[in-house]
């Protein structure tokens, strides 16, 4: 049984935590925070876990799947400020990346709005030193009957799932995933692994994308118009993931087209990430992969870096400025210059948040209220453009397709969403599938087969008897099985006798047959010899008056009381049973007239 | 220092043609010694451990054998065979006897028991399949021999039950390849086991070694290429390995089910568990489709690829493939492609510009939507989206493939195909941009798909740019806007790379004179004339202005009111153009204006052209006369020369006819003057003068009959035959010539003997040929040869002399096309005064860009000429991959010529040229000899010793100014 327990991500988007107990190792899978909270429901209740007593002797690892923070902001809280010691688990990637997440967020939290009791920076430090970071397809000795393997995930620059498995008992979390390649990231790739259980993400678990041609085509189209136009265009993004991609598609295209119109992108977090993601080509799709002996895609030609004085700069120009939502920062200020023309443009590539002036603009408002009681006619153009990196319905029954597992678990979804996907997967895969709430415990039942080492002479043995061995058809053999330090052998019974020390007993049935036959005994004893030999086994007269019929032995005597009946003797051991008690049964019909 | 780096230079970016046959050859003299065996059989004595053997039968291995020794040394081998202890000994033994009964000219028929024999007690599994390897060689050398093959499948179906994989593995490769395929033969036979080899390897689909599964497939496959019709049982069988857990197992078994669905396409299965039926390339169809996301990209290709070639599937499954259900929220969503066809249907261009625009409406039934579909759904939707873009190209192709034979639906595949024109990596964008090409003749582009297309104009790449001017030479617009829409953009793409003129303008022309109706109404915009103003003339010499104008007379070509609406300078723009750019602007009938060019008498019909007829009569009036040797006969052949020649300029269709006649003519007035009486009966000391001239006559011949040859593709064997007639002759006329010249007799000899093998030869290439050459050279030289053969060289040269003049002038029938190869280098232009600089004893590259016009192999035969003002000439093999085809019998060539040199005082010229390498062993003649593996063409060609390799040039040399500066010390 795996019990699989979410403590956040359950039927919820943000704060991904999911504790999966299996073969008695606990595993915790990601340790996100949510976004949408600033109190203590922005972190997962580590206090479900363990009541009172340790996590590090409770958890046996944690794996981080990607460096976004509803995956892994929590970490350092969870370490340092609860206390955990233990192996964290992800990629070099994710390792590479995910402090200056952390430091940027805690940086916000705490420098901007002023709270106190957060991690500081020192833990976050501490925090990365218990990392432990793994390649792709690397499997990896948690201890002596944990391992983990990374899977390729597509989302965003070094995004894994995770196989965890111990004995034959095996789960997969996938983590964010995203099945359909984009401008620099692959898609996500699993093998027929045939896991117990499937932990997915389903946040578009009611979703068919459109071909992600059209819409880039659409945002390059638009683009290319405003620049030819001399106008300008701001596309507000968050620092990670789908920047780069945007950064990609806008560089190649410029590349394509012989463009001369320059491209800026706000510094800072920017440029550190950019750097990790021309060190890791590796983890790029098969186009960056291949060219960047070449020429690195991630080194920009066309793309410079932004300075505040180039907004007011004449001319058309494109620019990539933090933070996505328009909400506050470079993005708003250069929004702010701009609007007021309508040759301008701003695409907006992703979700924004109701409230923020994305959200506003996005709903087709004209006129914005700005601090200080300002009005702000937006007059230029405003579009919206959605890249997003998740797998879509289609791609997670693929996925689900690909690693066969025998239960899926969905996770990290809105729960009516799930409830048409769970109905979907059941349907057209035959699997169970659950989908928790925070804090519910869902307990697996899996059917582990038990492993069992076979001596080899004793496999050598029985295949000389019986066709080679098929997977399909069960077969029979004869054989000790010895259960021994927590291990199972199949010996052959010699072996185990002398390997336990002790004497071998046979077991022998004897059976009298009374004939009726007024001849001597050994003439009695020639009848049947010739009687049996009729059969076609090897039938042996032997001197001393006995007859053996394999190994079974057949003895005639006389009756002490009446000479004329003869008590014949059969005697067996009990391997040849089936023989035995037919030879019985056909003695017992007694002997044909005999012709002498 | 310099000089050194320019020899490494040349090194490395000039190719040596390498003699090796010759040195192959030489070796394998001196290999003929009897002794092999023996020696081999001494070394392996000699062998004190399995090391040592192993060694000296690998040294054995690398040496041929000959073919008369072959079976000793088997003999020695399989002797040691039995006493080696060593496996891995045996293991190479056994490899050899595999690799000597390869050998040509053996039959190993004498060695297949000792073979099987060695089978019966061998207990390594490596061994058994190597041996089993032999025996497959063995088997596949006796195909003719049923009773061998039956044989070998016996043995091989008796192994089948060994438990190593690898042994397997070869059983079931030998039964593919020799298993028994018509029906009658195994029924004669009684062994069982070949009685139905389809069951037997059908039982291996589900060995438990994902390899032999997959050997299994494949000696299916193999049976079914050897033309065995497969049961459609296996159907079902190999539709359950596509779940295999290995990549290898499906992808071979999607090749099965292909072929499963070629061959039974209308046969009904179920579906399971329902109660309905369809047809089986339907649902194989469906099955190949679903691997196309399957997740291994090896698999994927294999199965997108097979998709193309399934043109039975019925059109409701085929248009699945392009469909995808979009939904959001779980409502039903339209795809882009939807929303821009409604858009452009209600009259609105794409605004795409409000949020929500592409908001989800109709709510879904949620029971009724199927995420994962059975069927092809979306499958070329997947497959053009994948991550590799070997997948990718593969699904384009099929997407053509299929669009090709299905006209609805390339209408549907047109949305996705535009698409694609923007794929990340070039390749895609070409191959999708070709597709579309090869399809257009189905389809008619709508504007907003060719707002899509017209983008990618801007592209850097020429050679998509070009590929997209071809496209747009063969779409069809539907609309005006269309038009002017495709004139602004193909006018911007000329501002921007000014180097595409030409194509441009080509492609102008062909949407001209598709569209004149639609150009009609745009006529006064674009020559922005005025109907009460006159507007200013526009510059002749603007490239953008000759583009439109263009159009604009092709179009009028096929509109006679167009010319209504030109202008006085446009007539006089057109009178220029039509003299400048002639293949660019038809003739017009133009009001107060004769049509030039055709003057259309009534007495000819149609298809009997003027100039042919010509060509024709003045063919018949040379062919009519016997003897050439008088004066006013030589006048007549000048004249036709000259006649044909000035034809050949002016009807480009008849060029290579003409030229062809014209060179023909032109040998043989050559071969007559060296002929003449007159000059041969002077005194020997004045021949001199008359030597000169026969011999340089006699070389030009030969050139032009190699021209002859080589240069002209449509040359039939009635033609050849006249060629190398004619230069059997002109060898004649050599031969003449040196006997003449030279006193002694010793070198006569040779020659003389060299000449009567090329008669030999000629006549076992060309015995068909023989019965039309009444009275010619060769014919009456035939019937002298027995006393040719014994004569001295003297008498021989007196007798060719004789016979040559004496002989009559052959007609060269004309085949039904000839054209010339020829060759046009577009870039260098040579018009540039600026040298190219660079320093001495390093490589400046040149980039060359030709155009080849009917050119066989040209990646064999195409090469680059450079000629250095010291008189170096260097010549550079083109890589394959610089020859683009764009069309039938045209080839364009883009590549780099790497050029160096020592230091020069000042700037000076090289020559550039395209030459046309030829080799007469590759002749049209041999080729008709049956094929022959090197070895063996050493001996039976006695022709290949005087295969001549030479080269014609072909293009019209450029000038290309360059400098190397001394280097900097």
């Amino acid at each position: 049984p795996v019990p699989c327990m979410p403590p956040g991500a359950g039927q919820d988007v943000g704060r991904s935590c999911i504790l999966v107990s299996i073969a008695g190792k606990n595993v915790m899978l990601d340790c996100g925070m949510h976004m949408g909270y600033n109190d203590d429901r922005r972190f997962p209740d580590f206090s479900y876990i363990t009541q009172n007593g340790r996590l590090t002797d409770f958890l046996d690892c944690v794996i981080i799947s990607h460096f976004h923070l509803d995956h892994c902001g929590a970490l350092p809280y969870f370490s340092e400020m609860v206390g955990y010691d233990g192996p964290i688990y992800m990629t070099h990637p994710t390792k590479a990346i995910c402090p200056i997440l952390l430091e940027d967020y805690r940086k916000i939290t705490v420098d901007k709005k002023g709270e106190i009791n957060f991690f500081t920076s020192q833990m976050i430090k501490d925090c990365m030193k218990k990392v432990v970071a793994v390649h792709l397809h690397q499997t990896v000795q948690v201890d002596e009957e944990l391992e983990i393997k990374a899977y390729y995930a597509g989302h965003v620059l070094g995004a894994a799932m995770f196989q965890i498995k111990v004995g034959c008992e095996s789960v997969v979390y996938t983590g964010d995933y995203n099945m359909t390649p984009d401008r620099h990231l692959g898609a996500a790739w699993i093998d027929k692994c045939r896991p117990d259980l499937l932990i997915t993400e389903s946040t578009y678990a009611t979703t068919i994308r459109d071909s992600k041609r059209c819409r880039e085509r659409d945002f390059l189209k638009k683009v290319h118009e405003t620049v030819e136009r001399g106008g300008k265009v701001l596309i507000p993004v968050f620092a990670l993931g789908r920047a780069q991609e945007l950064c990609i598609l806008l560089e190649t295209f410029w590349e394509r087209m012989n463009l001369k119109a320059p491209i800026y992108f706000s510094t800072g977090l920017t440029e550190k990430a950019n750097h990790y993601y021309k060190l890791f080509i590796t983890w790029t799709n098969q186009k960056i992969r291949k060219t960047f002996v070449q020429r690195n895609m991630f080194e920009f030609k066309h793309i410079k870096a932004f300075d505040r004085a180039f907004a007011d700069n004449p001319g058309p120009m494109v620019v990539f400025a933090t933070p996505g939502m328009l909400h506050a920062g470079q993005s708003l200020q250069i929004f702010k210059k701009w609007a007021g023309n309508e040759k301008n443009m701003v695409i907006m590539p992703g979700y924004c948040v109701q409230g923020t002036v994305g959200h506003k603009i996005l709903s087709g408002q004209r006129k914005l209220e700005m601090e200080g009681r300002q009005i702000l006619e937006v007059k230029m153009q405003v579009e919206y453009m959605s890249f997003s990196a998740h797998a879509d319905a289609k791609g997670i029954m693929q996925l689900i397709r690909q690693a066969e597992p025998r239960n899926v678990l969905l996770v990290h979804g809105e729960a009516k969403k799930m409830e048409f996907l769970k109905q979907k997967i059941e349907q057209e895969f035959h699997v169970s599938c659950f989908m928790p709430a925070n804090g519910e415990t869902t307990t697996i039942f899996t059917n582990p087969s038990i492993p069992v080492d076979i001596s080899l002479g004793l496999l050598k043995r029985e295949t000389a008897l019986g066709l080679l061995p098929d997977v399909l058809k069960p077969q029979l053999m004869h054989g000790t099985l010895m259960m021994k330090d927590n291990s199972f052998r199949l010996l052959s019974p010699e072996q185990a006798l002398k390997e336990l020390g002790l004497a071998e007993h046979q077991l022998r049935f004897t059976c009298r047959v009374h004939i009726q036959d007024p001849r001597k005994e050994h003439e009695t004893v020639l009848r049947v010899y010739n009687h049996l030999k009729g059969q076609d086994y090897s039938v042996q007269h032997l001197p001393d008056g006995s007859i053996t019929v394999e190994s079974i032995l057949i003895q005639a005597t006389a009756h002490s009381e009446d000479q004329g009946t003869k008590v014949l003797l059969v005697s067996w051991t009990y391997q040849d049973e089936e023989l035995g008690s037919y030879l019985t049964s056909l003695l017992k019909k007694g002997l044909p007239p005999s012709s002498s | 220092m310099a000089a050194h780096l320019k020899k490494r230079v040349y090194e490395e970016f000039t190719k040596v043609v390498q003699q090796q046959h010759e040195d192959l050859s030489s070796k394998k003299l001196r290999l003929t010694k009897p002794s092999k065996s023996a020696a081999l059989h001494v070394d392996l004595c000699k062998a004190t451990s399995p090391a040592d053997a192993l060694q000296y039968l690998l040294q054995f291995a690398r040496k041929p054998v000959e073919v008369e020794s072959v079976e000793g040394v088997v003999r020695i081998l399989l002797e040691h065979y039995y006493k080696e202890n060593d496996a891995s000994v045996r293991l190479k033994i056994a490899s050899l006897l595999g690799l000597l009964s390869k050998t040509a000219g053996f039959s190993p028929d004498c060695i297949m028991d000792d073979a099987i024999n060695t089978l019966q007690n061998e207990k390594s599994h490596q061994v058994l399949a190597q041996l089993l390897d032999t025996l497959l060689v063995i088997g596949t050398k006796l195909t003719d021999n049923p009773a061998v093959r039956m044989r070998l499948v016996d043995v091989a179906c008796k192994h089948l039950t060994d438990s190593s994989h690898g042994v397997r593995n070869k059983c079931l490769q030998l039964i593919g390849c020799l298993g028994p395929v018509e029906k009658g033969v195994a029924k004669d036979v009684e062994s069982q086991a070949a009685k139905d080899v389809q069951k037997i390897i059908g039982d291996h689909f589900n060995d438990q070694d994902p390899r032999v599964r997959t050997a299994a497939i494949k000696a299916m496959l193999q049976l079914h290429e050897r033309g065995l019709k497969l049961q459609q049982a296996i159907y079902s069988q190999a539709c359950k390995l596509l779940a295999d857990d290995y990549e290898q197992v499906r992808s071979a078994a999607v090749q099965l089910i292909w072929v499963l669905s070629q061959l039974y396409p209308e046969s009904i299965v179920p579906i399971p568990s329902s109660n309905e039926e369809i047809r089986l390339v339907d649902d194989a169809f469906g099955k190949i489709c679903h691997m196309v996301s399957d997740g291994s990209w090896v698999v994927r290709v294999q199965a997108a690829k097979l998709l193309g070639s399934m043109q039975q599937v019925s059109s409701h499954f085929l248009e699945q493939t392009l469909d995808k259900k979009l939904m959001s929220d779980l409502r039903r969503k339209r795809t882009a492609h939807e929303r821009a066809k409604e858009l452009y249907s209600s009259g609105e261009f794409s605004s795409g510009r409000k949020w929500g625009d592409d908001a989800p409406k109709e709510e879904v039934d949620t029971g009724a939507v199927n995420l994962i579909e059975s069927g092809a759904c979306g499958a070329f939707v997947h497959g053009l989206e994948d991550e590799m873009y070997e997948v990718r190209i593969a699904a384009v192709e099929a997407l053509c493939m299929l669009a090709q034979s299905s006209p609805s639906f390339a209408e549907k595949c047109l949305d996705f195909l535009v698409d694609m024109f923007n794929d990340e990596i070039e390749e895609v964008r070409l191959q999708s941009i070709h597709t579309m090409r090869k399809i257009s003749h189905n389809i008619t582009l709508r504007e907003d798909q060719l707002d899509t297309v017209l983008a990618v104009l801007e592209d850097s790449s020429r050679d998509i740019r070009e590929a997209l001017h071809e496209l747009l030479c063969c779409t069809n617009v539907s609309t005006k806007e269309g038009i002017h829409l495709a004139l602004v953009e193909l006018l911007k793409n000329l501002t921007k790379y000014p180097t595409d003129r030409e194509s441009i303008w080509k492609c102008l022309k062909f949407l001209g004179s598709r569209h004149p109706t639609l150009v009609l109404p745009l006529v006064p915009e674009l020559l922005s004339t005025h109907p009460f103003f006159d507007t200013p003339e526009p510059d002749m010499d603007d490239p953008a202005y000759i583009a439109v104008l263009v159009l604009i007379f092709n179009a009028a070509k096929s509109c006679p009111t167009m010319p209504a609406l030109f202008s006085d300078h446009t007539f006089r723009h057109y009178a220029y153009l039509r003299d400048s750019l002639s293949h660019l602007v038809p003739p017009l009938r133009l009001p107060g204006r004769k049509l030039v060019s055709s003057p259309v008498s009534p007495n000819i019909t149609p298809h009997e052209d003027p100039s042919q007829q010509f060509l024709h009569q003045s063919l018949e009036r040379v062919y009519n006369l016997q003897h050439l040797d008088s004066q006013g006969i030589q006048e007549l052949l000048e004249f036709t020369i000259r006649d044909l020649q000035r034809l050949g300029e002016l009807q480009s269709e008849l060029a290579g006819m003409a030229d062809f006649t014209a060179t023909y003519l032109q040998c043989q007035l050559l071969l007559i003057k060296a002929l003449q009486e007159k000059l041969w009966n002077v005194a020997a000391p004045l021949y001199l003068k008359q030597n000169a001239l026969a011999s340089a006559a006699a070389k030009q011949i030969l050139e032009e009959t190699y021209k002859m040859e080589f240069m002209y593709s449509g040359v039939e064997s009635s033609q050849v035959v006249i060629i190398h007639h004619m230069r059997l002759q002109a060898k004649a006329l050599q031969l003449i010539v040196t006997a003449r010249t030279t006193r002694g007799v010793e070198p006569l000899f040779g020659m003389c003997e060299k000449f009567l093998q090329e008669v030999d030869s000629f006549q076992r290439c060309f015995i068909s040929e023989l019965p039309h050459m009444q009275g010619s050279f060769v014919d009456k030289l035939l019937d002298l040869m027995p006393r040719l053969v014994t004569s001295k060289p003297s008498e021989v040269v007196k007798i060719l002399q004789t016979t040559l003049r004496q002989s009559t002038f052959l007609h060269l029938p004309l085949p039904e096309q000839l054209h010339r190869a020829t060759a046009n280098i577009i870039e260098p232009t040579g018009e540039s005064d600026n040298p190219l600089r660079f320093t001495s004893g390093l490589v400046v590259a040149l980039d060359v860009d030709a155009t080849l016009e009917h050119v066989q192999d040209p990646q064999g035969t195409v090469k680059v000429q450079v000629l250095y003002p010291d008189g170096q000439a260097q010549i550079i093999h083109p890589k394959p991959a610089d020859f683009r085809n764009p069309g039938p019998g045209r080839h364009r060539l883009i590549t780099q010529v790497y050029l160096s040199h020592t230091a020069w005082t000042e700037p000076c010229q090289i020559e550039v040229r395209l030459l046309l390498a030829y080799n007469s062993n590759r002749s049209k003649a041999s080729a008709k000899m049956p094929k022959s593996t090197w070895s063996e063409n050493l001996e039976a060609l006695p022709q290949s010793e005087n295969g001549i390799e030479g080269t014609i040039p072909f293009s019209k040399p450029v000038k290309v100014y360059i400098m190397p500066k001394p280097a900097r010390r």
